[in-house]
């Protein structure tokens, strides 16, 4: 009897995860759809952004956050399949143990203090070595890459490390060094939790915010150089949001429900790759 | 009237039948020997007894009786507490000796500190525990030999005073000390309790059990007083195995 | 006449390369905590952490910050730990493999990777206008109770598996009921990876700015109960330094951030050492 009513308790809270999700999709859509619908895609898909004025057209920043997504999965892919690699087959257990956190630490550093450390380093280094203003692609794409590395350390290293032991030494028993297995070999037999890795780290990027807004200078064009300051979905939204009211109010939400359809499908597919390992 | 009764016992994994029409009476303050090779139905048997065979999602025909009563119809904590189950491998819950023996009886009512000490003394003396862990009660059960986690796990389940007592190979893994610990162990609880000793060992069984059954691919094919079964068994296949010319 | 690089040559190169750039990630990790540290440990002193806030954040204390990342996070820490533990006991538990499951745990991975903003706007739209909770505690910690919830089903899931099945059959043959089982065998067995989830979270939920800037908002003023508002440290620092208030109390407040976080972090790598040695 206890026992029952415990399950039925329990399967009420479990399902709350999968709940809150369509709570929270029901909300943003309906406070964003409406208004797709009333301005029509021809609107919405302009680069004439003024929402105050009936101009919502966000493809501008759309365009900003594709190129800073890409940015920063050149930077997080390179770099984070470069640690993965060397962590999984290139180091010693006690390495292993030490640099797995230390890496993981990057993750836990709050997305404000990388936006600042991109203000106080990264802009003033852009701005005197490349050009232009600093606040640009090319400083959010880095400081981006940067804290999507963990997610994609975290998610290969693990699918590297459930390849079987005998596939390694099958393959150094036919003479191949470590580095031909690792490309010939361990990266193939990884590669959908690999994918997985890249994936998720790249819905990271979309999504993030606060560090954008301060280091990528939100200015609505669409950039022409990677020095060029840009303006992304996310960073549009938290700089209007405390002040927007009405049709304008509507037209972030409508970012948002843009910025949530493409996350619930990269997450659908990162899932799908993941369940194949 | 036999403690356990077992009558037209078919048991089914998925596709697999792992034990096929058993017949069998356990008699009360005796030791039954259940021996056999790998993958006879013997640990089944044991695990359809107290219906932990439920958890792997197996079906059952046939019925088993406790004391004439089936034990589908018995509520299951209270079957499980009456006959015990002691496993291969002996697994010691994370915590302290004490909060090991305490474990069953606090499930199942509210006891005393007093009563609790109580209890605690009379398993792991039963066990032939006490004298060698009376001054640890609190430390980790993890620090205790392979032999003494065995009669920890042995103790555990006297101090749920219980009727019956399965042991399912409890010394594959130990020493002859220890086993030979264990087995005199046994033969002075056999007074108080009826015990099923599933092993591997038929030596073990020969020198222990009143009675022996014969398993094999999920067939009952012998059971017989002891010295019978190990001088003159009816079955060509028991004598085959009993002296070691089988697979 | 094409010159061929021989297979060992090929390692040694790729090996340097790999080295350089694990190397590099290493340094830039220990660069922005050494940085942050340095530049801000000078300026945090006692006084800087009990005082109020005063001039915008030209001057005075953190104080005000300190209480309302607290208030927010215990709370959202009070929501979600018991029901992210429940879902994890749910799934592991009571649910076979199959739709139930699979559905559970879509629905936790899917709100894993859910970006901050997002919780932000559906935190505004629900908790502040609909529910009326207006900026406040309660809308900031709900908001991030939503947010931080897959991380506690996630690592609770994985440290509920991990406890042997065994302890489960042994607990079963004491007589033991499912519930039983699972409070008193189960749980506590798996608490030191639970924690680690539970700190985990705590940990985002300190750094985490979006979702509560627009839920919690920005008031500078003490928190006085629930339904107050309030600023919490992450937002407060973003304020600062974004605005440039004042580059030395940015500095110290993103110290005393750097160094929560890090202590969760440490906390929480004990923890999961312990766990593991318990069980490999």
């Amino acid at each position: 009897m206890k026992d029952k009513i415990a399950e039925k308790f329990l399967m009420v809270v479990a399902f709350s995860a999968i709940l809150t999700l369509a709570l929270i999709s029901f909300f943003i859509f309906q406070q964003g759809l409406p208004l797709i619908f009333k301005a029509g895609l021809h609107n919405i898909f302009s680069t004439h952004w003024a929402p105050t004025r009936g101009h919502f057209g966000i493809l501008s920043m759309i365009v900003g956050s594709i190129m800073v997504t890409a940015g920063a999965l050149i930077i997080g892919v390179s770099f984070g399949l470069a640690c993965t690699i060397f962590l999984s087959e290139f180091s010693s257990g006690t390495i292993q143990k030490t640099l797995k956190p230390i890496i993981e630490l990057l993750a836990g550093i709050p997305s404000v203090v990388y936006g600042f450390m991109g203000i106080v380093i990264l802009v003033p280094f852009v701005r005197t070595h490349f050009g232009g203003p600093g606040f640009s692609v090319l400083t959010a794409s880095i400081i981006l890459g940067i804290m999507i590395l963990p997610t994609i350390v975290s998610i290969s290293y693990d699918s590297l490390r459930a390849v079987p032991k005998t596939y390694r030494e099958g393959s150094f028993a036919l003479g191949a060094t470590k580095w031909q297995t690792v490309v010939m070999l361990l990266i193939p037999a990884a590669r959908s939790g690999i994918i997985a890795g890249i994936i998720l780290g790249m819905g990271r990027a979309i999504g993030e915010t606060m560090a954008v807004i301060m280091i990528a200078g939100n200015a609505l064009k669409i950039p022409h150089s990677i020095l060029d300051s840009v303006r992304t979905l996310t960073s549009t939204i938290a700089l209007e949001l405390g002040y927007a009211t009405g049709d304008h109010r509507a037209a972030l939400f409508a970012c948002g429900s843009f910025l949530f359809i493409i996350i619930v499908i990269l997450n659908i597919i990162a899932i799908r790759f993941k369940g194949k390992e | 009237m036999a403690k356990i009764s077992i009558r037209n016992l078919n048991l089914f994994y998925k596709n697999f039948q792992a034990l096929k029409n058993i017949n069998l009476d356990v008699t009360e303050n005796e030791i039954l020997g259940i021996i056999g090779p790998a993958n006879s139905g013997k640990s089944s048997l044991l695990r359809a007894i107290n219906r932990l065979i439920e958890l792997d999602g197996a079906t059952i025909t046939g019925e088993i009786l406790l004391d004439g009563k089936n034990i589908m119809e018995l509520p299951i904590n209270d079957l499980r507490r009456r006959i015990g189950l002691i496993f291969a491998i002996p697994i010691v819950l994370p915590g302290s000796i004490y909060k090991n023996l305490t474990y069953g009886p606090k499930l199942h009512k509210k006891l005393s500190r007093r009563e609790l000490d109580d209890i605690v003394y009379r398993a792991l003396n039963a066990a032939n525990l006490w004298d060698e862990v009376k001054d640890r009660l609190k430390d980790s059960a993890a620090t205790l030999s392979g032999g003494q986690q065995q009669r920890l796990c042995i103790a555990r389940t006297l101090a749920m005073e219980p009727e019956v007592i399965m042991m399912d190979e409890p010394c594959s893994g130990l020493d002859p000390i220890s086993t030979a610990k264990i087995e005199a162990t046994m033969l002075e609880l056999k007074k108080r309790y009826t015990f099923i000793l599933v092993t591997n060992n038929t030596k073990q069984a020969a020198r222990v059990a009143d009675k022996t059954a014969f398993f094999l691919s999920g067939e009952l094919i012998e059971i017989d007083r002891t010295e019978k079964l190990f001088t003159s068994p009816r079955e060509k296949r028991t004598n085959d195995y009993i002296s070691g010319r089988f697979g | 006449m094409t010159f061929r690089v021989g297979p060992r040559t090929n390692q040694i190169i790729a090996y340097t390369a790999l080295l350089i750039m694990t190397v590099i990630t290493i340094f830039v990790l220990f660069f922005i905590i050494g940085f942050i540290l340095k530049n801000g440990l000078g300026q945090v002193s006692l006084k800087f952490l009990t005082e109020r806030t005063t001039d915008m954040g030209k001057a005075g204390g953190i104080f005000p910050s300190i209480l309302g990342t607290l208030f927010v996070t215990l709370l959202a820490i009070i929501i979600a730990a018991p029901i992210g533990v429940g879902s994890a006991v749910y799934l592991v538990e009571y649910t076979k493999a199959g739709f139930v499951r699979r559905i559970i745990s879509f629905g936790a991975d899917c709100l894993n990777g859910v970006p901050s903003i997002i919780f932000g706007l559906f935190g505004f739209i629900f908790f502040v206008i609909t529910l009326n909770f207006g900026w406040s505690v309660l809308s900031g910690g709900l908001t991030l109770a939503v947010m931080i919830l897959p991380t506690i089903i996630r690592t609770s899931e994985e440290a509920i598996k991990t406890v042997p099945r065994a302890y489960r059959e042994i607990s079963y043959s004491l007589g033991g009921g499912k519930l039983d089982t699972i409070l008193k065998v189960v749980l506590p067995t798996a608490l030191p990876g639970i924690l680690t989830g539970v700190i985990l979270g705590i940990g985002r939920a300190i750094g985490e700015t979006a979702a509560v800037i627009f839920t919690a908002g920005s008031s500078l003023g003490l928190p006085t109960s629930i339904f107050s508002s309030t600023r919490t440290l992450a937002v407060h620092f973003y304020i600062l330094a974004r605005e440039g208030i004042s580059m030395p109390k940015a500095y110290a407040t993103a110290t005393v951030l750097i160094i929560i976080i890090l202590l969760i972090n440490f906390i929480a790598y004990r923890l999961v050492h312990r766990f593991i040695a318990r069980y490999y």
